[in-house]
């Protein structure tokens, strides 16, 4: 989301003197602040002030009742001692390795094959997408019938080929994978969008020139679409990773974090602290670290978008 | 979508078949979990326990359609989502309106230091801020009322920020031309420059109510009272106790249910949705 935010800071600067001679002086300067101070309340009433208020609660031993202790660092050194957390942690990047390099290739093979505009590849586009407008409740519900050991979509094809049904969900080694492919199959229009609109950008002449030289469907991709897709491909991968490191929903309603914490994800960990156990200055904290490792991501973001031809 | 691209020389028949075999095939798997939810909802509950394969063939029902439509809140959660995601998406309309033009074509002091701390919001995660929002709003009594669902997502910056883009785009020798004609700074916002935005207000209106109808954490945490579930809420309660609940033809009815809404306003506006989606995210 931080991809355009350099574009818009320079234009805005070129603009300002043209922009004075329209206003003509310094007439209603602090009025004009009238038109973004609507937005602006909501902005620090809603973001900024839990933002820091947050820092300052994650330095306290405090429940949901208004009790609280001034305890400095305690719940970040108990965060790092916490197995539940780390293993959180663990879970959080292993269900990103998990899910972002198939997004990211799906993604792409889709948009090639899809890039065309016949009637069926806009049908098919649509598909594709569809799952994505929907709501992570009704996801997971859809998949659990499909998971379900017992009477599930799965199982009766393996009773079909009389094999015993696989406890997806309640398997510690399955139900993040398990997880993976719900959220694969939930999330994939996106990738393949950004995919289909940076295919559009490839110059025709490119892929003419490459046909006179009669060069096959695999050079044609390898010498003209790979180059111009690069950078897509890098903003594709870093707005998955952010994007995944938020898992909740699906983690909270088919598994619960189990089983044996075994998909557990570091919001549902942020969730069950604060909103089940009431500790919430632990849980800002377990917030913060979050906070910090998608800072990151998004300053990738932002670095990869601002070198538009270098890479 | 326009524009084939990717194809081309003639010749390569059979390897594009081949291609779009196996992208037919893929759609097919991506299709299963919805068309098996749809089959089980026309079963009845009973014979769905003996065994889900009865799928298959008759006898189908519409039983557990009516059961939802008569014994649960389906209606009143449906109603609590429109209102709500209509309601955040008009305040987000409205604020970014003003704040873009605002940011883009009226000077103030600071500025723009206050841009790019609005800006800066764009990378706080929901998550770092949710616990002292809630607390807030506990202080404000503002959990389980419409104003307390929607307001978190005006809060949002993503709105401004393409506002103040889309605004920025506008050459400035329209206001010029405005001004001359003795029209007012409003004036100017209300009747020659929004009107130009509207594209950009169709992308930002989808964009939210599509977010704000499909946000589960929120609701979840905020709207408590069965009352004020969301449709999305609505259908977590009823999955949490999902071995002894109703049954999972009625349990399928309502995911059916929950998810036709979203899915009719799709089919009709699949090129502004994909537009809208696609664009908040690059």
């Amino acid at each position: 989301m931080v991809t355009s935010v350099q574009a818009t800071v320079a234009t805005g600067s070129s603009r300002e003197s043209r922009a004075k001679n329209v206003r003509g002086g310094v007439r209603g300067r602090w009025s004009n602040m009238l038109y973004v101070a609507p937005y602006l309340s909501l902005y620090v009433t809603l973001l900024i002030y839990p933002l820091f208020a947050g820092f300052w609660l994650s330095l306290h031993k405090a429940d949901f009742f208004g009790g609280s202790r001034f305890v400095g660092l305690q719940n970040f050194v108990r965060l790092f001692h916490d197995k539940v957390f780390l293993g959180a942690v663990g879970n959080t990047f292993y269900f990103i390795l998990l899910t972002v390099p198939a997004l990211a290739l799906i993604g792409l093979a889709l948009a090639l094959a899809l890039n065309r505009t016949t009637r069926s590849a806009a049908v098919l586009r649509g598909v594709f997408f569809s799952s994505s407008v929907l709501s992570v409740t009704i996801v997971t519900l859809l998949w659990r019938v499909v998971f379900a050991p017992d009477n599930g979509f799965i199982a009766n094809l393996l009773h079909h080929f009389d094999k015993p049904s696989i406890p997806f969900l309640s398997d510690e080694n399955l139900a993040l994978p398990a997880i993976g492919i719900t959220t694969i199959w939930w999330c994939l229009g996106l990738p393949m969008m950004l995919f289909l609109a940076a295919l559009q950008q490839v110059p025709r002449e490119l892929y003419e020139a490459a046909a006179l030289d009669n060069a096959g469907r695999w050079k044609t991709f390898w010498h003209v679409t790979r180059p111009s897709i690069r950078r897509t491909f890098a903003l594709v991968v870093i707005i998955e990773v952010v994007l995944q490191f938020q898992l909740f929903g699906q983690a909270q309603l088919m598994t619960l974090g189990g089983p044996n914490n075994a998909s557990r994800p570091m919001v549902l960990f942020i969730y069950e602290v604060g909103f089940n156990r009431w500790d919430v200055g632990y849980a800002v904290a377990a917030g913060q670290i979050l906070f910090g490792l998608i800072l990151i991501a998004a300053l990738a973001q932002y670095l990869v978008a601002r070198r538009k031809e270098a890479f | 979508m326009a524009a084939q691209v990717a194809s081309g020389a003639v010749g390569r028949g059979l390897g594009d078949r081949l291609i779009l075999s196996a992208t037919i095939g893929l759609a097919i798997v991506m299709l299963i979990p919805m068309l098996w939810a749809v089959g089980l909802s026309i079963k009845s509950n009973a014979e769905l326990l003996v065994d889900t394969n009865s799928v298959l063939h008759a006898p189908w029902t519409l039983k557990n359609y009516a059961d939802i439509i008569v014994g649960s809140q389906v209606f009143r959660w449906l109603l609590n989502s429109i209102i709500v995601s209509t309601g955040m998406s008009l305040g987000v309309l409205i604020l970014s309106s003003l704040a873009g033009y605002g940011f883009a074509r009226l000077e103030f002091p600071g500025r723009n230091i206050i841009f790019v701390l609005v800006l800066f919001g764009l990378a706080i995660p929901e998550q770092a801020v949710i616990i002292v929002r809630h607390q807030l709003f506990s202080a404000l009594d503002l959990h389980n009322t419409y104003p307390g669902l929607m307001l978190p997502g005006m809060s949002a910056p993503f709105g401004v920020f393409l506002m103040t883009q889309y605004f920025r785009a506008i050459p400035v020798e329209i206001d010029e031309a405005a001004l001359l004609d003795n029209a007012s700074r409003f004036q100017i916002f209300w009747r020659v420059l929004l009107p130009m935005t509207l594209p950009a207000q169709a992308t930002l209106g989808i964009y939210t109510f599509l977010h704000s109808w499909n946000d589960y954490w929120w609701p979840l945490v905020s709207g408590t009272n069965e009352r004020m579930y969301t449709m999305t809420v609505g259908i977590a309660a009823t999955q949490i106790n999902f071995a002894e609940s109703a049954g999972l033809g009625y349990l399928m009815a309502q995911a059916v249910f929950g998810s036709l809404p979203v899915l009719i306003v799709y089919m009709f506006f699949q090129k502004y949705i994909v537009r809208a989606v696609s664009g908040a995210a690059a």
